[in-house]
């Protein structure tokens, strides 16, 4: 009964979906604040109403309701309780259920927290919200319904992949999913601020902090998804340069750029048109990217099975907006006013010099990904574009990027002086040269490549920490001076210093990890020794593990530091038996920013076992500097001009902080 | 500066960024890919070492054999011409004898397929494409193996 709750909450929300997407679109062009008025109540109902169907789908599984077919096709009533939740949207049809989920929940809030948005704007943004939910309803609806009963319920169910049984699925998706789509806001705005054709500062300011949103949950999504697939596939790598991992990345750099472009906006009112083109192509790319994954084209892990029907459905919803929204663009965008003007060495110029080189290496990764797919429907040859192609395209755009990350935050708006900026400077800049320096006297001039992405992480980590002081005036001014400054700098300017920091943090861990890595391969029996560094590893004996539906094999090291035991290391081999499927967990012990990774391969008959040994050095920084990125972005979206007093717009020369927001 | 100048100096950075970028996809495209093989095709036509490739087909059975330090020697064939791999790693744990398995790397002078990274299918029902296109070619193909599933798991050493 709850089954078939679910499935009928999921046509209302349909219904209402259709009734928001069209009434207040309707009141909008009409100037009918009535009907524009209703908007926020559908779309608060929508989202009350898919929330019910994804709790009664999430109820199946908990009970396990073994007539349901999703629930059998991926699910077993031995499976423990986190995976029997996770698993709700560890196939294709609940985690499309999750995605509109999120889609209504972000309209919701739009709904509850815009009440400082004019009454068609938020109306408008409101209706086209609902026209993508609309889409993707009628698509769960038609091709990947949840709710489909079996006449004959078997008693067991076929279990979920065993490579998805892993906390890794709790976090990674729905944060993944809040970041992807987080960017159908900002695409809502734009499509109504073209349709309004009105577009200004106080636009900016108002898409500014959903566009934060989802860019902090999508960074922490796509470091989150890198770990799991570091720990889970066994063989220590971070990233893979997968077509669904670039599925990802591609609106994580567009909506990088739209960032910084509506900044440009909010201040200057500058960039309008590209701010705008920017925020359709972010959301273009998360479709792209939702199209990728769903649609079978790719096989990866994320490829649940495939049904051709789908894709073709998804390729049509993908056609409509993005091919929609570029025309809507290509018909307004004449029509919006210029912006104000700047020299080309000024904060607006670098944010621009940002934008360019975020967008190309974004075109890139978009070129690498869609490159085999497109061949092999043209000519039918078969190639794989691998991390070779990206290493030498995306690598030498991010180059430059980086070197000019600290210098924009210091130059000031209209125009700059880029000499004054250099000499604020130096003392990033000696950091990075010393780093060189030392590590050339230690190391020699074999390391000098990993160097110099040392001296650029030292560089991006000393230069935002360097603009921090000087707003302050550390060091020139009394302490107590600097402190009561520190705390009467605007959280925005934290944050951006934070961000950039972090960006530093996750290079330097990528640099370190990949140039100061061991790693052994080798074949151990029980009393057999390898020597790490200054540790050793000792092979004790096998002994035999189960759980949920696995049973395996853990096989027990020490690990030693001058004779005095450190820890002990578990890998496991596992066997799920239901799907008959063997699974290798990795055991990963942290030292400091470093880690020890130890996995296993075959088992022979005698007790030899193939081992592999990783010592990562400094590989947690890639994703804990991923947290900075997205502590950096909170702290951004909790400054107090993103909640009071949004601007009116400039017709109306109403006072800049009126009225507070909420 | 006025609004023109500001607009060609914008659109001839933007022309420099593109043109970089364009420059570096092209180059990269000529190195930076692999092209899909079938063991018949390697065998008739011996490719140049610094050409990469993506190497499909199945197991053949009783090839494999595992040596100390990881290393790996087995043959992949496609029921026509079969290719000696060599690799250094752990296997994925789906690697079985006689089923389907991708191999990427290069060919060396002594015709051995130096691999870096071998992919497997990932239950028992599925097949890498890639697999089912070399056995397509060869006239190995045996449908009732085809069902879909899963997809394959990636072991790069």
């Amino acid at each position: 009964m709850i089954v078939e709750l679910g499935h009928y909450a999921l046509v209302l929300a349909l219904a209402l979906a259709i009734a928001g997407g069209t009434l207040p679109f309707y009141g909008a062009l009409r100037g009918d604040e009535r009907l524009m008025a209703i908007a926020p109540s559908t779309t608060i109902m929508q989202f009350v109403f898919v929330a019910f169907s994804f709790a009664a789908l999430t109820h199946a599984y908990l009970v396990s309701d073994f007539s349901v077919l999703n629930v059998v096709e991926n699910s077993h009533s031995l499976k423990p309780l986190l995976y029997k939740i996770t698993g709700v949207w560890g196939n294709h049809e609940g985690s499309m259920l999750l995605w509109v989920l999120i889609l209504a929940l972000f309209g919701a809030l739009v709904a509850l927290f815009g009440n400082n948005l004019p009454l068609k704007l938020k109306a408008l943004v409101l209706s086209v919200q609902a026209w993508i939910g609309v889409a993707f309803l009628t698509f769960i609806l038609a091709t990947s319904n949840p709710f489909i009963r079996l006449l004959n319920p078997p008693v067991e169910g076929n279990d979920l992949n065993p490579v998805l049984q892993d906390i890794g699925l709790a976090v990674h998706p729905p944060l993944l999913y809040l970041g992807y789509v987080g960017c159908s806001i900002s695409f809502a705005f734009a499509i109504a601020a073209l349709i309004d054709g009105r577009i200004d500062a106080a636009w900016a300011r108002w898409v500014r902090p959903w566009t934060l949103t989802a860019w902090l949950f999508l960074t922490l999504g796509i470091a989150m998804g890198s770990y799991w697939a570091y720990y889970e596939l066994g063989w220590g790598g971070w990233w893979f340069w997968d077509p669904v991992e670039n599925a990802s990345f591609m609106p994580w750099l567009a909506a990088t750029a739209l960032l910084h472009s509506a900044i440009v906006m909010e201040k200057r009112e500058a960039l309008k048109i590209w701010t705008i083109l920017l925020a359709i192509l972010t959301f273009s790319l998360s479709l792209l990217g939702t199209f990728l994954v769903r649609s079978g084209v790719l096989t990866s892990v994320h490829a649940f099975a495939t049904d051709p029907t789908r894709g073709i459905f998804i390729l049509c919803i993908l056609c409509l907006f993005i091919g929609g929204g570029l025309a809507l663009f290509a018909l307004r965008a004449g029509t919006l006013s210029q912006g104000g003007l700047f020299a080309p060495i000024s904060r607006e110029g670098a944010l621009v010099f940002n934008n360019l080189m975020l967008t190309a290496a974004c075109a890139t990764v978009l070129v690498g990904t869609l490159y085999p797919l497109a061949l092999e429907a043209l000519t039918g040859e078969k190639i794989s574009v691998g991390a070779p192609f990206f290493n030498m395209t995306f690598g030498p755009l991010m180059v430059p990027l980086l070197i000019a990350v600290p210098f924009g935050p210091f130059l000031a708006w209209k125009r700059g002086d880029i000499i004054a900026v250099g000499e604020r400077l130096l003392f990033a800049f000696g950091a990075a040269v010393l780093v060189v320096v030392i590590g050339l006297a230690l190391m020699g001039f074999s390391a000098a490549m990993s160097l110099l992405g040392l001296a650029l992480a030292v560089w991006l980590m000393v230069g935002a920490a360097s603009e921090i002081a000087f707003r302050i005036k550390l060091f020139r001014a009394p302490l107590m001076e600097s402190w009561r400054r520190g705390v009467g700098l605007p959280r925005s300017a934290w944050g951006t210093a934070v961000a950039h920091f972090g960006l530093g943090v996750t290079l330097l861990g990528i640099i370190a990890s990949t140039a100061w890595n061991t790693e052994i391969i080798t074949t151990m029996k029980p009393g057999d020794t390898v020597t790490i560094g200054s540790r050793t590893l000792t092979m004790d004996g096998f002994l035999p593990v189960s759980g949920g539906t696995y049973r395996g094999t853990a096989v027990r090291f020490t690990l030693r530091q001058g004779g005095a035991v450190v820890t002990t290391l578990e890998p496991e081999k596992r066997l799920y038996t239901v799907q008959n499927t063997p699974t290798t967990e990795a055991s990963i012990k942290t030292f400091g920013f470093s880690q020890l990774y130890v996995s296993l391969g075959d088992i022979g008959a005698d007790g030899a076992t193939t081992v592999r040994i990783y010592w990562k050095t400094l590989i947690t920084l890639i994703w804990l500097g991923a947290m900075v990125m997205a502590g950096g972005a909170a702290l951004s979206l909790s400054d107090r001009r993103l909640r009071v007093g949004a601007p009116k717009p400039a017709r109306r020369a109403a006072p800049a902080t009126a009225v507070p927001a909420e | 500066m006025t609004r023109k100048q500001r607009r060609l100096t914008l659109i001839g950075l933007a022309g420099l960024v593109l043109a970089s970028a364009v420059g570096l996809i092209l180059y990269a495209l000529s190195d930076g890919i692999a092209f899909f093989a079938t063991p018949s095709e390697i065998a008739a036509n011996p490719p140049s070492p610094d050409r990469r490739l993506r190497l499909g087909g199945l197991v053949e059975t009783g090839s494999l054999a595992k040596e100390d330090g990881g290393v790996v020697r087995f043959a992949v064939t496609d029921g026509k011409a079969a290719v000696p791999i060599h690799y250094v790693g752990i296997l994925p744990d789906l690697f079985r004898e006689g089923q389907g398995v991708v191999a990427e790397g290069t060919v060396s002078p002594a015709g051995v397929f130096e691999a870096d990274t071998i992919l497997a299918k990932h239950d028992e029902t599925y097949m890498p494409k890639e697999v089912v296109e070399a056995l397509k070619k060869s006239g190995e193909w045996r449908p009732e193996a085809s069902a879909e599933g899963p997809a394959p798991k990636a072991v790069t050493r």
